[in-house]
């Protein structure tokens, strides 16, 4: 029997506001952000760090929108045992930070374009990132959906951290992509 | 030429072209996760309102949240009012609305500041 308390436990301990799993909607994400953004007007926080969060969470969000939309579109093998259009998501807030965390299934051929941009992207300090952020704006072209590979840049930007990530084997196939975000929440 | 007048909605920005008074206004949020299908009819109306611009115009944006997947399409917007008052039909100015405190909504009018070649003007407004 599924331990609905070890559950609760762990999203207590790790103060978790809002948690996912399922197919990411275009209607799922208005609620989503419609829950979120009361959530965080109730929050003792200065309006420019609420916006903060909110802008990283909206990327994230819309991240996993387009990607498990093309991964259903893109997938070889029609496997009933992995929902491919579901993702997870969470948010917390420890002691001085919120943490966006997401989690979605990936083409392993896939592993190695996303991994060479995070890590570009993690190589760059913060001028730097505003001058690349502004050539991909400029001269990128654009995907179909419209993101033009600007939401990863947005999200170093905005969070001002270092993209903690990670890719776990599931298959020979597929491996599992989780992003971990964190976005001080003290002015400095 | 017809104005545009589009209510405000959870994921998309108020918008109010009115090429008679040559007075252009974007407002709200515009966080949707298909931008393209809405930013798509306003650049279409400043193509139209190329031909018959008032000899000023403003334009006012003030934008409380914006996505990646607009950025690229605001940019489009302003490609189209850089061409406009390059060609000299209009004298453009873009008022960047920022509230108070906004660092991120400043540097984002900024970073359109420094691409597109028209007269921006960064308008802080207080916080409610």
């Amino acid at each position: 029997m599924l331990d609905i308390f070890d559950f609760y436990d762990k999203m207590e301990r790790n103060n978790i506001m809002l948690s996912f799993k399922g197919n990411i909607t275009s209607e799922l994400l208005t609620s989503i952000l419609q829950i979120m953004e009361s959530k965080l007007s109730n929050m003792d926080e200065t309006p420019a760090v609420k916006k903060k969060v909110y802008n990283v969470l909206v990327e994230c969000l819309q991240n996993l929108y387009h990607h498990t939309d093309e991964m259903a579109s893109q997938d070889p093998v029609q496997d009933e045992n992995l929902s491919k259009r579901s993702a997870i998501f969470m948010i917390g807030k420890m002691d001085d930070q919120y943490r966006i965390i997401t989690g979605n299934y990936m083409l392993k051929e896939n592993i190695g374009i996303l991994k060479g941009k995070i890590d570009h992207v993690n190589s760059l300090d913060k001028e730097q990132l505003k001058a690349y952020y502004k050539e991909v704006l400029n001269n990128g072209s654009m995907s179909a959906k419209g993101g033009g590979g600007l939401g990863i840049i947005d999200i170093a930007r905005k969070s001002g951290q270092k993209l903690d990530y990670d890719f776990m084997e599931v298959n020979d196939i597929y491996s599992f992509f989780t992003l971990n975000i964190n976005i001080a929440n003290n002015k400095n | 030429m017809d104005t545009i007048k589009i209510e405000g909605s959870p994921k998309t920005p108020a918008v109010f072209f009115d090429a008679v008074a040559g007075h252009l206004e974007i407002k709200g949020r515009s966080i949707p996760e298909n931008s393209i299908e809405f930013y798509k009819p306003l650049v279409d109306w400043l193509d139209a309102y190329a031909s018959t611009a008032k000899p000023v115009t403003n334009v006012n944006v003030q934008l409380e949240y914006f996505n990646t997947s607009s950025s690229k399409c605001i940019l489009d917007v302003f490609k189209k009012l850089e061409s406009i008052h390059n060609g000299g039909s209009s004298q453009i100015t873009i008022n960047w609305h920022y509230e108070q405190d906004d660092e991120d909504m400043l540097e984002a009018g900024e970073d359109y500041q420094a691409i597109i070649n028209v007269p921006f003007k960064m308008v802080e407004i207080e916080e409610e």
